[in-house]
């Protein structure tokens, strides 16, 4: 088989096959050629037809651009003094995404820091909850030492970033916590949300609650950009051009910051708040909710202690009763209610006799005292309940419902707040739209001692009562604006305002139910008037400050002064206060505060020292209590066996 | 001629400057590649360069008569090298290529790739021409490749494996075997392509189907192809100019010094280095063809053309893979890459090609005519 194949073919001789060598290997020699030119073909077509886009990719590696966080703006008071302002920080941030060893690296950061272990527990929450891209921090407001023996150490923690950046700063702390609200890291949703990469950027924080969430866009600015050069490894090489970052704008406040602060100190250990109005053009000079939470430990991340213990507080720090608290308002709608009783026709001189209550309709209604002969002056200083049963009755009180909502009750103002409860002014149309029932005479009754169905937060208290005094339409005002026009006049008779004015003055100044609510100041004269919203039946408590906490009455209390040319007007709630003699003093003190600083903080200091120390100092022995009562828990009513 | 002592006219000055030019260059891109320092690599790689030319110009001294006798003992010392190797990462643990000779590591792998061409060369010299049909012709060649195929193979090291192939079937092709065995050979190894690529380990799997696309994983195993590209074409026409390549510089490109020193060259000398650099690997590789052409006897012949194949095999494989034509095999540039063995290789082709040259040129003047 193989010898008749190869005879078949031509056998090979040494020159044909020396000639064979030499036509293959040109072949090769030729294929050898083609690829080369075929290479250089390839090469030119990458750098030349392709220059451009590997150009681009190439300058892309090379560069790294991050965001600088943009310096937030300032929030500022009607004077211009800093409310919300920006420090220098030196802080440290792990990105989850370049952490090797979590374990190891806590651990150094842990010694070098001295960080408590909640914390750490609250890094290991967080970098359990985010994802890799989003920065959890670590520390902020880091010593220099601290920040330079973690800068020397990186190369072995990786995923630790050390930054220099600018935090948010409240210099009053938890007095404006409410109002402010915080800022914070962006939270997953709100990145992908709007996919702006400035979100992600460490350091960079935007507005979460209050006044910080609602002027966002304004107070943000613009980030600037750093460009670095960077190896494949991330080590920056150098640092190209930086734009500079474009803070964002200052945001005006009518409040008085100092005033804001002195009321929420004033207000000391009770759960309560105080809101104070400029007569002259509705301007809101305070408003302070307490206790409340500081907003710089909010802003830097909260620990889960802080968190547990603010939540769990009965006198709930985290809502703000200023817009947010209902309250029965009592008493402090009876000087409106006889105006509304005026506006109807009644002469204020008109008289009816209080012995100790009244029948209204065919049943006798209590008062809580017997006041013999009533006018309506002496209606409003006394407090009589029998002589609002009366003329309300008289009246109609759909008529005085309309005016309550003339002044303000039940209304939503517009303001700059993410949400208000606005409670109820009861009236005949809307029992019936509401409950599908009549309107009943003791339904006039209680509602026009401002109790029943009525709810009201302190606002729109503060609103009715400056409304009242000046006789205008004021509008609340959070933002600063010098070009605002008077209010509108509400229509009442210069006479009819007087009346009021001076009955209010004399529930402080004469014969009233708040003697002790008499500024120290012998040129300015107060006006008030007082409340107490019962919190449960009589037959549970009493409601005075011997009962149990929850019991006890809220204590109300509405003013203006001066008296006879009103200037400011405030309304002071607290809740549980045992009746009103736990509010008129601090609205003596803050409206004292507006005319003689010294003589304000003279009353206030000594309180403190009773109550240990102010707000801030209080907080933290608070969290001290806290955190050894943890650590210490009380030992277990039974010892848990092996097994469990 | 009389000023110039004819030992020294005589040395092979064509190559030397050829190879020398090579490798400054390569000395200017490692410099460039180190930051701009001699250090570790431009100054090593002139260095093993020098020592290695002595070498060549001593091989070239040698005897072709000797270089053949010397061709089987050569072939199996480097395959019991293979051996060792081997059964060295067996101990160990892992795979191991290379025996640590101090100052560099020496792969046997490297050195089988002109073994299996000085083998070949050696028995297809020794069969009369009209042995060269018979199967008696084939069946030793194919176990002298397939030996160390295998071997290599296992490391395992895909490219060096297809180098030692190359070289010893286009030895085979040259010595005149009929063209219906590479025909058929070709068209089984096609067939076969499906079959072996479920052999090859993951990472070499990988590597394939990333260079199909590497777009794909741009940040895996793409990543070299990606950068290489980004270098290359980053270049422009004139390159960013000397020291200034950042894909090099900020570690983007990985193994700039070794297997992708041609994109560290090109992004920093552009198109305008490519060229260059392709025409000196023209002259060189134009120059063994030619001494294969005139080469006296067939051992010469096949050597010469055989070693050629190495040389063209090496350049050509890693050029592919830097421009993207080729998957990630691991295969260094002649002259160009820093790193010994691949350098020893090279300058022991060249020495061989010119001691085959003297060979041919014996009786004639002297070396300086093939300047000329």
């Amino acid at each position: 088989m193989r010898r008749r194949a190869a005879r078949t073919r031509p056998i090979l001789t040494e020159a044909t096959q020396q000639m064979r060598f030499s036509r293959r290997t040109m072949l090769v020699g030729g294929l050898q050629a083609t690829i080369g030119a075929l290479l250089a073909v390839r090469m030119g077509y990458i750098s030349v037809a392709e220059n451009e886009r590997y150009q681009m990719l190439s300058e892309s590696n090379r560069l790294n651009i991050t965001p600088v966080p943009p310096r937030r703006g300032w929030v500022i008071d009607r004077y211009g003094q800093a409310m919300a302002d920006n420090r220098v920080d030196l802080r440290v941030d792990i990105i989850p995404d370049r952490l090797k060893n979590r374990k190891a690296t806590l651990a150094q950061l842990r010694t070098i820091l001295d960080l408590p272990p909640e914390e750490i527990e609250r890094i290991n929450g967080e970098l359990d909850r985010t994802g890799g891209f989003q920065p959890v921090q670590v520390a902020d407001g880091i010593s220099e030492a601290a920040y330079a023996a973690i800068s020397v150490r990186l190369p072995e923690m990786p995923g630790v970033s050390p930054l220099r950046g600018f935090t948010r700063n409240y210099p009053s702390g938890a007095a404006v916590g409410h109002l402010m609200g915080y800022v914070g890291v962006a939270s997953a949703e709100e990145f992908k949300e709007s996919g702006d990469p400035l979100l992600i950027t460490p350091g960079f924080k935007i507005g979460k609650d209050g006044l910080e969430k609602q002027f966002e866009q304004v107070l943000r600015g613009k980030p600037g950009a750093k460009r670095v050069e960077v190896t494949a490894r991330g080590k920056v090489v150098r640092e190209l051009t930086t734009t500079t970052d474009v803070p964002g704008r200052p945001l005006q406040l009518t409040l008085n910051a100092d005033l804001q602060t002195y009321a929420a100190r004033r207000l000391g250990q009770e759960s309560g708040s105080v809101v104070v109005i400029d007569c002259l053009t509705g301007d809101i000079l305070a408003m302070a909710s307490m206790p409340s939470f500081d907003p710089n430990s909010f802003s830097n991340g909260i620990s889960h202690d802080e968190w547990n213990l603010l939540s769990g507080d009965d006198h709930v720090p985290l809502r703000n009763k200023v817009l947010k608290g209902l309250y029965p308002p009592g008493s402090t709608i009876k000087p409106m209610h006889a105006m509304a009783f005026m506006e109807a026709g009644v002469q204020p001189n008109e008289t009816i006799v209080c012995g100790g209550g009244r029948r209204i309709g065919n049943r006798f209604f209590h008062c809580w005292g017997n006041h013999g002969q009533v006018d309506m002056a002496k209606g409003i200083y006394q407090s009589c309940d029998s002589y609002f049963y009366h003329f309300a009755q008289a009246v109609g009180f759909a008529k005085v419902a309309e005016y309550a909502k003339l002044l303000g009750m039940g209304q939503e103002f517009p303001l700059p707040v993410s949400s208000q409860f606005f409670g109820t002014v009861p009236s005949p149309a809307w029992l019936e739209k509401k409950f599908d029932r009549k309107w009943q005479p003791y339904d006039t009754v209680n509602a026009s001692i401002g109790q029943g169905y009525y709810l009201a937060n302190p606002l729109q208290l503060a609103v009715m009562v400056s409304r009242l005094a000046t006789g205008r339409k004021l509008m609340p005002h959070l933002l600063m604006d010098r070009s605002r026009k008077p209010a509108p006049s509400l229509g009442f008779t210069d006479e009819h305002i007087a009346y009021v004015r001076a009955a209010m003055s004399e529930v402080v100044n004469g014969r009233g139910t708040a003697g002790r609510a008499r500024l120290p100041l012998d040129e300015v004269l107060m006006a008030g008037k007082t409340g107490t919203a019962q919190v449960v039946s009589l037959s549970v408590s009493n409601g005075k400050r011997s009962a149990p906490w929850k019991y006890r009455d809220h204590g109300l209390f509405v003013c203006f002064a001066p008296f006879d040319n009103p200037r400011f007007a405030a309304s002071v709630v607290i809740e549980h206060g045992g009746g009103s003699g736990a509010a008129y003093p601090i609205a003596r003190d803050v409206m004292t505060f507006l005319y003689d600083r010294q003589k304000a903080m003279d009353v206030l200091l000594p309180l403190e020292a009773e109550w240990g120390g102010n707000v801030e100092q209080r907080m933290a022995s608070a969290m001290a209590r806290y955190r050894s009562a943890k650590a210490n828990p009380p030992p277990p009513a039974t010892a848990l066996g092996p097994g469990e | 001629m009389s000023v110039i002592p004819s030992t020294v006219a005589r040395l092979p000055w064509k190559v030397m400057l050829l190879t020398t030019a090579l490798a400054s260059f390569a000395g200017v891109v490692l410099y460039s590649a180190a930051g701009g320092s001699m250090s570790p690599w431009a100054g090593m790689h002139l260095v093993r360069f020098a020592l290695f030319m002595v070498m060549a110009l001593v091989i070239a001294r040698f005897r072709e008569d000797f270089i053949r006798d010397m061709a089987f003992p050569a072939y199996v010392g480097t395959l019991l090298l293979l051996l060792f190797v081997e059964l060295l990462g067996q101990v160990k643990g892992g795979s191991q290529r290379w025996i640590s000779l101090g100052a560099f590591n020496l792969q046997p792998s490297e050195l089988m790739k002109i073994a299996i061409v000085l083998a070949l060369a050696s028995f297809y010299s020794r069969l009369p021409a009209g042995e060269t049909s018979r199967f008696a012709a084939i069946w030793p060649a194919l176990v002298l490749i397939g030996l160390p195929c295998g071997l290599v193979l296992l490391q395992p090291d895909l490219g060096t494996t297809l180098a030692i192939a190359a070289s010893g079937i286009i030895v085979m092709f040259l010595a005149g075997l009929p063209l219906r065995y590479f025909i058929g050979g070709l068209a089984a190894v096609a067939a076969a392509v499906p079959v072996l690529f479920s052999f090859l380990h993951d990472y070499q799997q990988k590597r394939i189907l990333i260079f199909l696309d590497p777009e794909s994983d741009p940040l895996g195993a793409g990543y070299h192809i990606s950068q290489s590209k980004i270098a290359i074409g980053s270049g422009g026409l004139f390159g960013k100019g000397f020291l200034n390549g950042t894909q090099s510089h900020l570690e983007y490109l990985p193994e700039g010094q070794t297997d992708f020193v041609f994109a560290t060259m090109a992004e920093e000398w552009g198109l305008l280095g490519g060229l260059v650099l392709l025409t000196l690997f023209f002259l060189l590789l134009r120059w063994s063809t030619g001494v294969a052409l005139s080469a006296k006897t067939k051992f010469g012949r096949y050597t010469a053309a055989g070693l050629t194949m190495t040389i063209f095999f090496y350049i050509a494989i890693n050029l592919m893979m830097v421009m993207g034509l080729a998957p990630v095999v691991g295969i260094p540039l002649p002259f160009m890459s820093y790193g010994g063995s691949s350098m020893m290789t090279i300058m022991i082709c060249v020495g061989i090609i010119l001691a085959i040259e003297r060979n041919g040129d014996r009786g004639r003047s002297g070396g300086l005519g093939g300047l000329a």
